[in-house]
């Protein structure tokens, strides 16, 4: 048995499939992300307000090449409404999940740092909010704030944090126990030294994801809340409110009022969902060189 | 049993932002494993030991990249084939209980791997009963959780696992790494027990002396190269046409000397030209890091070293 | 000298793991402790290093207790390399957390200087461990406590380890507790076996409800 050298011909050697790495992956989704972020702003500024103006002579058009998303009842053009509605609702997300994490992050660092008495306390209001219905504490919370988007941003901030807030507490309780952190305080570290150079990187990361994915959730719950009546006021547009107007006219045929708003919607949400998940990846150190 | 010739695997990693690099970790390994006969691959950690190992299981993640040939019972196996006998013919006896789902009572998963490996419901009931009667476990064992029962209880459990099914090849992930010497001396003679029926078993540790106690061939890695292939009694013989790098290992164990090498240097600046061996080898001359050796036999083993005779 | 003063240790309300347990170290002194798992071996090098506190007794370090702040004239070594390193730093900050000066020690350890750019899962369990070493052996470290150091780790590198950390403790004065179930390693590396502090028979307590 010679073993020959390696240069001979491999009999069954592996043609990799040509895959995309995970890396690969991470950086499309964030590329698309900027430039889907990019179109939706430019479009807005190029169609301008002008398309919100009632025009009975352009009443129930379907799609066409001058009205791509088609208009309403009003004659109102639908691809102007969706644009601005989807930015609104991206700002409220955005408010609403940055808010959300911010409770997030503070209490899980409490929970995890500030001994048992704090956390089994912290941890049982995780929990009664886990527990909760979100669209009953959603419509509860908004209601009490009065409606409006500080309504819609309050109630989602307050609904959303518990997730994030439990990832936070079992990572620092997962770290406060482990070997290095422990050999750390033996080489002479202080407290804060470890927080800053031991405990921090490994939290960070966690903490972008989180708020990545919540962003996606937030904008959902906020489309959610305006549908249902809770939210924001008719006459500025916002997703939800299309949607919840265009209830009126499916039945009688008029599909487009609802579809393309609805698909764009659920395109936005879908496409920073897969940001977030390909982040994800990258930043385990085991998957991230697959 | 199980023929391997010039596995090589390796990965491709991220260097800068856009730019990839791929790393050769195992190169050109070659074994064979009879029926009944005890495999053992001795290297240190990162000589591609338990990489061997998961390619034979089609455990390698996905940047890797292996070429080879495997030759099972006689039929040559593409990669993908390989997975298809995982669990079936060929069992893992894994290190820990780590490996074992914490959530799941021992003998459900004892059961399971049973099932998995093609047995009908009834058989793998008997065959799981009648590998907890062999391992001396007793019923109320079957009940417990992995974190409930002692490392000798564990190493059984684990091997119970492996041998519930009628796999043919038993790969042991360090039977005996972390064991006080009466559990680690259990662990191997179950092994043993294993080939005597004539199952084939690559044994995986870093212990040269258990490979030497129990195993019938010993395969010694070096930077994921096969430097000798040799019976595992030759070393207790004492018989010094060896590899240097074998020799050295012998000689580092307490009992023979506690004689240690100079420190690896760091494998980027191995000359992958010449012998990899050549910076520490004792032995070396100046030819050897120009020429890389190949595999040649020397009396009745395979040694990779351009100056050893017979 | 390092000395464990009539300790007791136990988990939960149990049976007392240890129990009066003495043990001293001298300086330069490398001492075995060996012994079947389960027995508490590795509980006293915890609470020898300061990682854990006993329920009774004291630990003394030159007749001072340990300190509970700063550096730790009491260094310790785990079995796994990987646990005992940030997986998310660098080599070269993982040296310099615990060890600024120490380009000597590189060099006898045969750790080139390009490793100090990689990440932990890059390096191989031996080289991992080697780093471990370097980091605790600085010029303050009094005593190294070596919990199974080399269980997991091949002859060749076993006895490298160990020649350039017995080397280092005698020309430094440090004490060195070695733990290990291989008799001959401790036979060979030792100046004293302490055999005495196993309280009972290991397969008497500790999760082992069912006899084998």
């Amino acid at each position: 048995m010679r073993a020959p050298s390696i240069s001979l011909p491999r009999v069954a050697a592996v043609t990799p499939i040509p895959r995309l790495t995970n890396r690969t992956r991470a950086w499309l989704a964030c590329l698309s992300c900027i430039t889907f972020l990019v179109m939706l702003f430019v479009a807005a500024a190029l169609l301008g307000r002008s398309g919100l103006d009632i025009d009975f002579l352009h009443r129930k058009l379907a799609p066409s090449l001058a009205y791509p998303f088609g208009t309403d009842w009003l004659g109102r053009d639908m691809l102007t409404r969706t644009v601005l509605g989807l930015c609104r609702s991206l700002a409220i997300g955005l408010l609403a999940a940055g808010c959300s994490s911010v409770i997030s992050i503070v209490l899980g660092i409490m929970a995890g740092t500030m001994g048992r008495r704090v956390d089994s306390v912290l941890s049982l209001l995780i929990d009664t909010v886990m527990a909760t219905p979100h669209l009953v504490l959603l419509i509860l919370v908004s209601f009490a704030c009065g409606g409006g988007p500080q309504g819609i941003i309050i109630a989602v901030a307050v609904s959303h944090w518990p997730r994030l807030a439990r990832i936070i507490r079992a990572e620092l309780l997962q770290l406060r126990e482990s070997e290095f952190i422990h050999l750390s305080r033996k080489l002479g570290k202080t407290p804060s030294w470890i927080a800053l150079h031991h405990l921090l990187p490994h939290l960070l990361p966690q903490f972008m994801i989180g708020l990545i994915l919540m962003f996606p959730h937030a904008i959902l719950h906020a489309a959610g809340l305006t549908f249902l009546g809770f939210g924001l006021t008719p006459h500025e547009p916002s997703i939800g409110m299309l949607l919840s107007e265009s209830m009126r006219h499916l039945s009688t045929g008029y599909w487009w009022l609802a579809i393309l708003p609805g698909l764009s919607l659920v395109f936005t949400v879908k496409l920073f969902d897969i940001l977030g998940n390909n982040l994800r990846t990258l930043l385990d150190p085991r998957t991230a060189q697959e | 049993m199980l023929e391997i010739h010039n596995l090589s695997i390796s990965f491709q990693r991220n260097r800068a932002s856009f730019d990839r690099e791929t790393l050769s970790v195992v190169s050109d390994i070659s074994l064979s494993v009879q029926p009944g006969e005890i495999v053992a691959l001795i290297g240190a950690s990162g000589a591609g030991k338990s990489l061997v190992a998961h390619a034979l299981l089609g455990l390698l993640p996905a940047n890797a990249t292996m070429s080879g040939e495997f030759i099972f019972k006689g039929k040559r196996l593409s990669p993908a084939g390989i997975q298809e006998l995982r669990g079936r013919e060929i069992a893992l006896i894994p290190q820990s209980v780590t490996h074992l789902n914490p959530l799941t009572r021992v003998g459900k998963q004892v059961y399971r791997s049973a099932r998995l490996s093609g047995r009908c419901a009834d058989t793998a009931h008997t065959s799981c009963d009648r590998t907890f009667a062999r391992y001396q476990l007793a019923d109320t064992v079957k009940s417990m959780y992995p974190f409930q029962i002692s490392r000798g209880m564990a190493r059984r459990v684990l091997t119970a696992t492996a041998t519930a099914g009628n796999a043919n090849l038993i790969i042991a992930d360090e039977p005996t790494t972390g064991l006080d010497p009466e559990v680690s001396e259990q662990s191997l003679a179950h092994l043993k027990e294993l080939a005597t029926q004539g199952k084939g078993v690559v044994l995986i540790t870093h212990d040269l002396e258990n490979g030497v106690q129990i195993a019938d061939t010993l395969v010694v890695l070096y930077e994921g190269m096969t430097v000798e292939i040799t019976p595992a009694r030759a070393l207790e013989e004492n018989d010094l046409i060896m590899h240097p790098y074998t020799r050295s290992l012998w000689q580092a164990l307490p009992r023979n000397g506690f004689m240690s090498l100079p420190p690896t240097p760091s494998s980027s600046t191995l000359n992958r030209n010449g012998c990899l061996f050549a910076e520490r080898c004792p032995q070396a001359r100046p030819g050897c890091r120009q020429s890389a050796p190949s595999l040649r036999r020397v009396n009745h083993k395979l040694v990779r070293c351009n100056h050893v005779a017979g | 000298m390092l000395r464990a003063e009539k300790i007791c240790y136990r988990y939960d309300k149990d049976i007392p793991l240890l129990e009066g347990v003495i043990c001293t170290i001298n300086s330069g002194e490398i001492v075995g402790l060996p012994g079947p798992s389960g027995c508490g071996k590795s509980t006293l090098a915890r609470l020898m290093a300061g990682f854990d506190h006993p329920q009774s007794g004291i630990i003394f370090c030159n007749d001072q207790a340990l300190p509970a702040s700063g550096f730790s004239p009491v260094q310790m070594i785990f079995q796994h390399p990987e646990l005992a390193v940030n997986p998310r730093w660098k080599i070269g900050k993982i040296l310099a957390e615990g060890n600024t000066d120490c380009s000597e020690l590189l060099q006898r350890f045969g750790i080139g200087l390009n490793q100090l750019e990689r990440y932990p899962h890059e390096l191989s369990g031996g080289e991992l461990q080697r780093i471990t070493l370097i980091r605790a052996m600085t010029p303050a470290t009094r005593y190294l406590i070596a919990d199974e150091m080399t269980a997991s780790l091949d002859p060749a590198t076993q006895a490298l380890i160990w020649q350039t950390v017995l080397s280092w403790a005698k020309s430094r004065q440090v004490g060195v507790l070695a733990i290990s179930h291989d008799a001959s390693l401790l036979n060979c590396i030792c100046d004293r076996i302490d055999n005495g502090f196993c309280l009972q028979s290991p397969s008497s307590h500790l999760r082992e409800p069912i006899a084998a």
